[in-house]
């Protein structure tokens, strides 16, 4: 067994944030990652992010992982990538599995979980057929990899994945032929909706899929209005001649790994699901195990990155290395800039149901 | 099909190309690509058959958590074709069921 | 708020009725001789660059960044700025008076190919559709405005509100 101070699991946007955060305050940070490369799924984000300077709004996700992982080269961070942590025990020792072949247990004086979260999918008749995938997986694929999975896509789902990932699959050369949402309201901010619609692609609300056809691969969809008790409305199908069909109907946290450190569980379908229970610093109810980004609660990359700076905040100073003042100001600074992202018309909603879990007893 | 051009990541940098076997067919990927992404933009559409009705499946997440792109590599089976990259003679073969793992050879 | 933005949460965008009845949306009096900004930006989303970016202080979101952004037409100078620094890309240039019956429009633009000066293309409104033939007077594609285009054309003005972008053209 070796010791390190304080681990983070994930080096995504909300890992890193929260290694960055600590290692500034002077602790010194292992970021432990499963993939080959950090930045979790900051690389596919390639477009500008909403906030306010101080969230570096207008500025691409790409860039801002780029950002985050030189910061990161500066400081007493240890990264070790190909490593997956597959337990928490003991509350603080850690197992991890490196390039699938050396088993190592790190003891903790912290631990960081910030895992994120998994795309949710959606089952109709063909869904297993290749050219079904994740709007996410779309989206790794075109910017990532860039590789176009399909030249005419059909979209699930209109919210900010869906419209984002749309957008994004016409930038790359595909034909995005419908965007379906099954509510009678599309989901995603009307700014995103209103680029994609004037670049040409209908809308649909209240309409969903009902199969996928094709042999080896997806060569049409169905589709099917449905009525006011989400039921299909029979006569009402239309086949589109598409090779793809992305599945953008939200995401679920990856808690496996708190919950089986012996996290409590908290309900709240508005972010994601099962979510572990944490204070307002991210600390949740097994000692000295904090969380952050995702898995506590589905939202964006940029409250993320807040909660990762939180997070990060709270373990440096549970181990005494800043100050109460300092810890209580740049906490509050902390607070405020998540505050301002969790406000508005489409915030307020996340705001109330993180408030929920923090107060949940 | 390749992204060669893109509007915010810009074209294509050159990568150097390699050889794999697909299926026993060689084929010519770039090195540090996923096996799955390789595959695909040389129109290979699924990448294993289910072990009952023996359908079709492709990549569904893209990041290594589904297990739905898995791909016997090397004679080993269950490999996440989506996070693995791809090395120059690396054989691949699409995965019937649970696959079959590399038996030794007895005299 | 919800009333007003039925179009917008059906069809993807918003009417011109639901522009007009919200704060943010003003379309430069047809007798301003400078272009100005327009804002489409309705519903008040945790963002505030277009006020941060703007050289002139023309752009006011406040304190509050889910208020609705209000440019003052008194102070915009049409410099685009904006343009490219809108995340949602919900910010475009007009003015109704450029050359005899032509209108002038400079819009984000995130595609490949970019069209090319003196090109004529099709303007399209809001819903995607086509409205009339334009032409491409500049194509701005500068490092400070990170990876985004902005495109000026000119279109016949009796189009004038309905237009808000270009067809895409084909690889």
């Amino acid at each position: 067994m070796i010791e390190r101070e304080i681990v983070v699991i994930g080096a995504g946007p909300a890992g890193l944030s929260a290694a960055l955060e600590a290692a500034r305050s002077g602790a010194s940070v292992l970021i432990i990652d499963e993939n080959h490369r950090p930045g979790g799924q900051l690389f596919k984000q390639i477009h500008k992010f909403f906030g306010s300077h101080e969230h570096r709004a207008g500025v691409r996700g790409i860039d801002i992982g780029t950002q985050l992982i030189e910061d990161a080269s500066h400081l007493d961070i240890e990264v070790w990538l190909d490593s997956e942590v597959c337990g928490i025990f003991h509350e603080r020792e850690v197992w991890v599995v490196r390039s699938r072949e050396l088993s190592v247990t790190v003891k903790a004086k912290s631990i960081i979980i910030a895992t994120g979260a998994v795309e949710n999918a959606v089952n109709f008749t063909g869904w297993t057929l290749p050219g079904v995938m994740g709007a996410g997986a779309a989206q790794t694929m075109i910017n990532i990899h860039r590789v176009l999975p399909g030249k005419k896509v059909l979209m699930i789902g209109s919210g900010n994945v869906g419209v984002i990932v749309s957008y994004q699959l016409l930038q790359a050369g595909a034909d995005v032929k419908a965007v379906v949402e099954a509510a009678g309201r599309l989901g995603g901010y009307g700014v995103h909706t209103a680029k994609v619609r004037r670049a040409g692609v209908p809308f649909y609300t209240r309409t969903t899929v009902l199969e996928a056809r094709g042999n080896d691969h997806v060569s049409e969809a169905v589709i099917v209005s449905l009525d006011d008790a989400w039921k299909p409305i029979p006569g009402t199908e239309k086949v589109l001649d598409v090779d793809t069909i992305c599945i953008a109907a939200g995401l679920t946290p990856l808690v496996e790994l708190a919950f089986a450190a012996g996290c409590r569980k908290v309900y709240s379908p508005v972010l994601g699901g099962m979510v572990p229970w944490h204070d307002a610093s991210m600390r949740t109810n097994v000692p000295s195990l904090y969380i952050a980004g995702d898995v506590s609660g589905v939202e964006e990359a940029s409250t993320a990155m807040e909660e990762g700076r939180l997070a990060g905040l709270s373990a440096a100073y549970s181990l005494r290395y800043i100050e109460k003042d300092e810890y209580d100001s740049r906490f509050n600074d902390a607070l405020r800039r998540i505050d301002s992202l969790r406000s508005g018309m489409f915030g307020e909603k996340r705001r109330i149901a993180k408030h929920a879990i923090i107060n949940h007893i | 099909m390749r992204i060669d051009d893109h509007p915010v990541l810009g074209p294509l940098e050159e990568r150097k190309q390699i050889t794999i076997i697909v299926d026993g067919e060689p084929l010519k990927v770039f090195e540090g690509e996923m096996i799955a992404a390789a595959l695909i933009a040389n129109g290979k559409q699924y990448l294993r058959k289910t072990v009952k009705s023996h359908s079709p499946r492709g990549i569904y997440c893209g990041i290594g958590r589904c297990t739905d792109c898995v791909m016997t590599v090397d004679g080993v089976p269950n490999v996440r074709t989506c996070i693995t990259e791809v090395q120059d003679g690396m054989v691949i073969e699409t995965q019937l069921g649970y696959g079959t793992w590399k038996q030794e050879k007895h005299q | 708020m919800k009333e007003i933005q039925q179009e917008l949460k059906v069809c993807g965008a918003p009417s011109l009725d639901e522009l007009h009845a919200s704060p943010c949306y003003q379309l430069p009096p047809q007798d301003r001789r400078a272009l100005a900004a327009v804002i489409e930006c309705v519903e008040g989303i945790p963002c505030n660059p277009c006020e941060t970016s703007c050289p002139q202080n023309a752009i006011t979101v406040g304190e509050e960044i889910t208020a609705l952004p209000v440019v003052n037409l008194e102070a915009c100078t049409g410099c685009g700025i904006c343009v490219a620094a809108c995340p949602g890309l919900a910010i475009y240039l007009k003015k109704y008076l450029f050359k005899d019956d032509r209108a002038y429009i400079a819009f984000p633009f995130e595609y490949l190919p970019l069209p090319k000066e003196g090109e004529t293309v099709t303007m399209v409104n809001r819903l995607g559709e086509s409205v009339c033939e334009g032409t491409v007077l500049r194509v701005v594609k500068i490092k400070k405005m990170d990876r985004t285009a902005v495109i000026h054309c000119s279109y016949p003005n009796r189009f004038y509100e309905e237009v808000v972008s270009i067809r895409r053209l084909s690889l």
